[in-house]
């Protein structure tokens, strides 16, 4: 077999043995080798991405799970107790006991200092930890008198410093606290009265005015978001599976249903943050304000709740399209053929069959719902609102922040402690999305069938 | 009665309508179920839902009216007493929304005041006689509403006190018939729908049609939902165009509001346009090849354990909340670059914040975002086209450059036109990562604005929905809406066209 | 019966072009090919026949390694293709399959042009200098594919804008226009309707000329007619290897009797 114009060009049709590479192939397969390592860069470069993400991620955050407490000794004795209860100032007179309290603590110690009054060291303590004492006697009266071991927050910038946040030409501008107090900071560390240990509070509790970064909590912001992944489940799920149950198994093909399927597809690609503005305009100031539904109010998570429905339903919709798509035509033929309607077909046969997948898809819409911050941003869940923990009457209506809301707030206050407390609360709530993806994750593997 | 009561009436008689109803069916095959025409549960089910269907839905409407009538009626007890003598033109109009903003105010506090009597009523610390009876000159009402826990946030005056107990009067009132006419309407349908189960009544297919009836309406909440986006952004973007030059929105090139300056400020939607359209586009440099050739590897070489390892994490760069990215280009990427193009390196970054920051980091984001989607339609392209290439002796990257890539190309694009309408969108992360300030500059490394960041900030805080610093974020609102929609719309059909070839 | 094959076309015997010897393939664990030796000869028509599942298309995927574009498939043996051992270290499977063309079962021109569709070979394996003579390649491709006179007039069109049957003959000709020596058809003529199987059928003749041509086919009448040497393949094993005229005339094994009979398969 030869034609004239190979005779001319090396190609392989010229008898050559396999065995050898031709210099074509050889330059080829370096082509080759290229054009994979640049796929391999490309996946590295992601995965590069992804560990400097997670290092930053946790070392800036594994802090705010810590914190600096001092133990104090005292004694309230029941004149202290009344006066400071009949006091205008009640929680500055506790204040004014307990930096007393801590000073004979450290004299006790034998610790040497320059202080000599208890206001002197006042920089030391949380603002709050007043409060925090005026709470523990009115709960335990029977400590009135008695002298107690009493555990106290120490102020942000102490906590900073011991943390590596401060230092000492950091504070050199700031008035409240000098570099006299840092040293007794020292000593106290090192003589076992003042120490770091596992900061519950910042699991459990709320958020605090600007001033106490040491006290304030996630766990406000962690119920806030639990009222509106409720209301996001309530709603999302009923509907979207019914709408996809008649879009996929009785919808005519007519200008209707393709226009709520095109009505479907644009709504996903809508920005988060027009969603917030579609709460703002109708449940806000429509709903709540020209219809009167007080439960519509700024702030209040079960708006917060219904915006991001909205915006979950198209995801969740076609998951759920998806998983009933790949149910066999087969199964719904053989319950037809014995005689089943067309709605027991569905109910009994097809749905079971796609819930797994559409229950995958709602756990992974719910997750891109909790992350979400914008439609927060526009209904007002990003104000300072401190909720009594204890007495929550409208768990759904009563102003409440959501989680990235609360890191939203944080990293607004633009100070170190705080930045400390916002990367802190997006380690609370990517565990909580790992946990939501790996459970659909394991759902996905377990139940995904092959027709 | 309250309204539970109400609820636990009908539900109450949706179940006995669902016992008797099939007891009744029943009865009229003699008690031999094959003698009728559905299943006996379906004679239950279609009394019942006969019964809950109607009630709730006029429960609903009558709700909705009850409380539109009695605002109405209680509003013009509130006055409007300002005074617009002497003001014409813009400030006149001004000067009425200024009055309207201040009356729905006070309708907001007549609201309150009036939830607050209520709790007082049934906590049994007033009878109805003594809340109606309150005056402001006899007891401190928003003492005795603070003490019981009640929010007021504003003075409580008489017109509010008076309206808010018109309101607990009248809605007593329109509550007592609301319930009389919901459980009339129940009890017709509950001896309506016995009367039907009769052993030849189709009952299955009467319950199936109302199941299909409730199915439709969900579909519908999908338009519902755009109709509500359209008329929301669409009232107040009109709005604001009646008290702003559209030609100065659309064409203005300078951005700068100034709270109370009026009708005379710039608010040009060029600068805003620009940063967006900057960022997005330093985002997709980054990510469109990133992604693309990540794709290309996990789709084409990757083997399956590579690939279950590198997929789910990407997956999880793709489930990282927009305001992580926000941060880490705020306290990590920011200065690290401003370390390199600050005044300590290069010289051409004046702060941490700018286009380059909110881009690289947008670019990082959207990695996964392309990946998978290009992932998808790679894997797509037939296998056989992959053969017919393999069995002419092409290696495996001349395969992909020359025959799944041009395949794939529309898939792509139309990926690459989703991302970018990501890219427009995004939020949280220009918040933290671009800066505040609108600016037409060609430095990446100067802080600009976007038109989502700008929506934000101009509607967070206190905002005084009758300023069109204000109400412009509306008309931001509608630019984002219909850019996204159009880049949505091309990227469908080509997606789509792309689909119809294989 | 069947149409009598030609057997004057078989009265000379060409040299031994491709040989196997034991071959083995797994897929996983499950063994597709057992034992399988065969020889083919240049410039002739090579048939595999046999029930589905039957292992005929896998081996003849062996013949220019396209398993190994499966990464489970295991392939042990030896085949030699003019006495090189093509699983040897050393061959490029790349350089190989230039040697070795394909068709496959479904026609699959790429979404290109006619033009290009041709060209992809030539223009990969660096065939050419000039245009002038690409467009000579790619002319006398399309003649070799009984194409030319059809579509010399729009080769810038796209080829999925084809019919059913000239599609498959572009993928004959795009195959024949890298130069292979062995032509390998995974039945090519399964997805076309009777004309244009009967197109393609005249063609495969005429390759014949040319190339050693191995066809795998589901028809047992498309073999007797295109073919001079027949393998039927059963259960993973090559059950019988002859002429074409005498396995359907005087089949030596009982099985491949049953078969041409219509009694299994």
């Amino acid at each position: 077999m030869t034609m004239e114009h190979t005779d001319a060009v090396p190609g392989p049709s010229t008898k050559s043995s396999l065995y050898a590479l031709s210099p074509h192939v050889k330059k080829r397969n370096a082509k080759e080798a290229r054009f994979k390592a640049i796929g391999i860069g490309a996946i590295l470069i992601g995965l590069v991405f992804l560990v400097i993400l997670v290092t930053q991620i946790v070392g800036n955050g594994a802090s705010a799970f810590q914190q600096t407490r001092i133990d104090v000794e005292l004694t309230v004795s029941q004149e202290e107790f009344d006066s400071a209860e009949k006091s205008s100032l009640k929680t500055s007179k506790y204040r004014g006991i307990l930096e007393n309290a801590l000073l004979v603590t450290i004299q006790e110690n034998g610790i040497e200092t320059p202080f000599t009054k208890g206001k002197d060291i006042r920089p030391l303590i949380s603002s709050g930890a007043g409060n925090t004492l005026r709470q523990h006697l009115l709960t335990h009266p029977d400590q009135i008198g008695e002298p107690f071991k009493f555990n106290v927050l120490t102020n942000g910038t102490v906590d900073g410093y011991l943390k590596g946040r401060v230092s000492r030409e950091s504070i050199a501008n700031d008035k409240s606290i000098n570099e006299a107090h840092l040293e007794l900071v020292d000593t106290l560390k090192d003589s076992g009265v003042l120490r770091k240990g596992f900061n519950m509070g910042f699991i459990t509790g709320n958020d605090t005015s600007d001033l106490r970064p040491e006290q304030s909590g996630f766990g406000q912001s962690m119920l806030g978001s639990l009222a509106m992944m409720i209301v996001v489940l309530l709603v999302c799920l009923p509907i979207s599976v019914g709408a996809s149950i008649y879009l996929e198994e009785f919808a005519p093909k007519n200008k209707i249903t393709d226009f709520i399927e095109v009505n479907i597809s644009n709504l996903a690609a809508v920005p988060s943050i027009v969603f917030g503005i579609l709460a703002l305009a109708a449940f806000i100031q429509f709903g709540g304000g020209t219809l009167g539904f007080s439960a519509l109010r700024n702030s209040a998570p079960l708006v917060g709740g219904l915006a991001l429905s909205l915006m979950t339903l198209p995801t969740i919709i076609i998951a759920t399209r998806a998983s009933l798509k790949a149910v066999p035509g087969t199964i719904r033929e053989a319950a037809l053929g014995l005689g089943a309607s067309r709605m027991q077909a569905v109910f009994h046969h097809i749905l079971p069959l796609a819930m797994p997948g559409i229950l995958t898809g709602t756990i992974i819409g719910l997750a891109a719902a909790l992350g979400e911050t914008a439609p927060l941003l526009m209904i007002g869940m990003v104000a300072f609102v401190q909720m009594d923990l204890d007495s929550v009457s409208g768990f759904f209506s009563d102003p409440n922040v959501g989680m990235p809301a609360q890191i939203y707030i944080w990293a607004t206050r633009a100070d170190g402690a705080w930045y400390e407390r916002a990367w802190g609360g997006i380690i609370i709530l990517l565990v909580f999305l790992l946990t939501m993806n790996i459970i659909a994750i394991i759902l996905r593997r377990r139940f995904e069938r092959r027709w | 009665m309250p309204g539970l009561w109400l609820v636990l009436i009908v539900l109450a008689l949706a179940i006995a309508g669902y016992v008797i109803g099939r007891q009744r069916a029943l009865q009229s095959g003699g008690g031999n179920s094959r003698a009728l025409h559905s299943l006996p549960r379906f004679y239950g089910w279609n009394v019942a839902i006969k019964v809950l269907l109607p009630a709730f839905i006029w429960l609903a409407v009558w709700s909705l009216v009850q409380t539109i009538i009695v605002e109405k009626t209680v509003s013009g007890i509130i006055p409007k007493e300002e005074i617009t003598i002497g003001l014409e033109g813009e400030d006149l109009d001004l000067a009425l929304k200024v009055i309207d903003a201040n009356h729905s105010l006070r309708m907001a506090e007549m609201r309150r005041t009036a939830e607050g009597l209520n709790y007082l009523i049934a906590a049994d610390l007033l009878t109805e006689d003594e809340a109606q009876n309150l005056t402001l000159d006899k007891v401190d009402v928003e003492k005795l509403l603070k003490d019981a826990g009640q929010v007021v946030t504003g003075e409580i005056i008489a017109p509010v006190l008076k309206a808010s107990q018109r309101k607990l009067a009248l809605d007593k009132r329109a509550d007592i018939m609301k319930s009389i006419f919901i459980i009339g309407v129940a009890l017709a349908f509950f001896i309506y729908s016995v009367l039907q189960s009769h052993k030849d009544y189709r009952a299955r297919n009467s319950v199936e049609f109302m199941i299909l009836g409730l199915l439709v309406l969900m579909a519908c909440i999908a338009i519902l939902t755009t109709v509500g986006i359209v008329l929301s952004l669409a009232f107040n973007t009109v709005e604001f165009f009646s008290i702003y030059n559209w030609t100065d929105y659309l064409f203005g090139t300078t951005w700068s509001p100034r709270s109370g300056a009026g009708t005379h400020q710039p608010l040009g939607l060029l600068p805003l346009l620009w940063g967006t359209l900057y960022i997005s586009i330093i985002a997709l440099v980054v990510a469109v090849p990133i992604g693309l050739f990540a794709a290309i590897y996990l789709a084409e070489y990757a083997s399956p354990r590579v690939r279950g390892f590198v997929k789910p994490a990407l997956e999880v760069l793709a489930g990282i909340p927009s305001i992580v990215y926000g941060l880490f280009a705020l306290i990590t990427v920011g200065p690290m670059l401003l370390d390199i193009f600050g005044n300590s390196g290069i010289g051409i970054m004046p702060g941490a914040r700018s286009v380059m920051t909110a881009g690289l980091v947008m670019g990082i984001m959207l990695i996964p975002f392309v990946s998978s989607l290009s992932d998808d339609i790679i894997n797509a392209v037939p296998q056989y086209l992959r053969d017919g290439s393999y069995g002419l002796g092409a290696t495996h990257s001349e395969t992909i450059k020359q025959v799944i890539l041009p395949a794939a190309l529309p898939g792509i694009v139309g990926a690459i036109i989703l991302a970018a309408s990501r890219a427009i969108g995004e939020t949280m992360l220009v918040v933290f990562g671009a800066g505040a300030a609108g600016k037409l500059s060609g430095n990446p490394f100067e802080a600009m604005t976007t038109v989502t960041a700008k929506i934000v900030s101009q509607l967070t805080g206190d905002a005084d929905f009758t300023q069109p610093e204000v109400l412009v974020a509306y008309a931001l609102g509608t630019t984002l809406f219909i850019l996204t929609l159009a880049l949505n719309f091309i990227a469908q059909r080509i997606v789509n066209k792309y689909r119809e070839q294989y | 019966m069947y149409d009598v094959p030609n057997t004057e076309r078989d009265t000379t015997v060409n040299d031994i072009k491709i040989s196997a010897n034991k071959v083995q393939v797994y897929y996983g664990e499950k063994q597709a090919i057992k034992d399988v030796d065969c020889e083919i000869q240049d410039k002739t028509v090579t048939a595999f026949i046999g029930p589905s599942g039957c292992g005929k298309s896998t081996f003849l995927r062996c013949l220019n390694r396209m398993n190994d574009t499966i990464s489970v498939c295991r392939v042990e043996g030896s085949i030699n293709l003019d006495g090189e051992d093509i699983y040897d270290k050393r061959v490029d499977p790349v350089q190989l399959r230039a040697k070795v063309g394909m068709v496959f079962q479904k026609p699959n021109p790429f979404p290109k042009s006619i033009y290009d569709n041709v060209a992809y070979g030539p223009r990969i394996h660096g065939l050419f200098k000039t245009k002038a003579e690409l467009d000579d390649i790619v002319e006398k491709a399309l003649r070799r594919g009984a194409l030319w006179e059809e579509v010399k007039d729009r080769l810038g069109d796209p080829a999925t804008g084809m019919s059913g049957g000239q599609q498959q003959r572009l993928c004959i000709a795009r195959a024949v226009a890298t130069e292979p020596e062995v032509l390998l058809m995974d039945e090519p003529c399964s997805a076309l309707d009777p004309i244009a199987t009967a197109q393609v059928e005249e063609l495969i003749d005429e390759l014949r000329s040319n190339y050693s041509v191995v066809i795998v086919t589901h028809s047992m009448q498309q073999a007797a007619r295109v073919s001079q040497k027949t393998a039927f393949f059963h259960l993973g094993n090559l059950v019988e290897f002859d002429d074409t005229s005498k396995i359907f005339t005087n089949p030596e094994d009982p099985r491949t009797e049953s078969y041409i009979t219509g009694r299994i398969g």
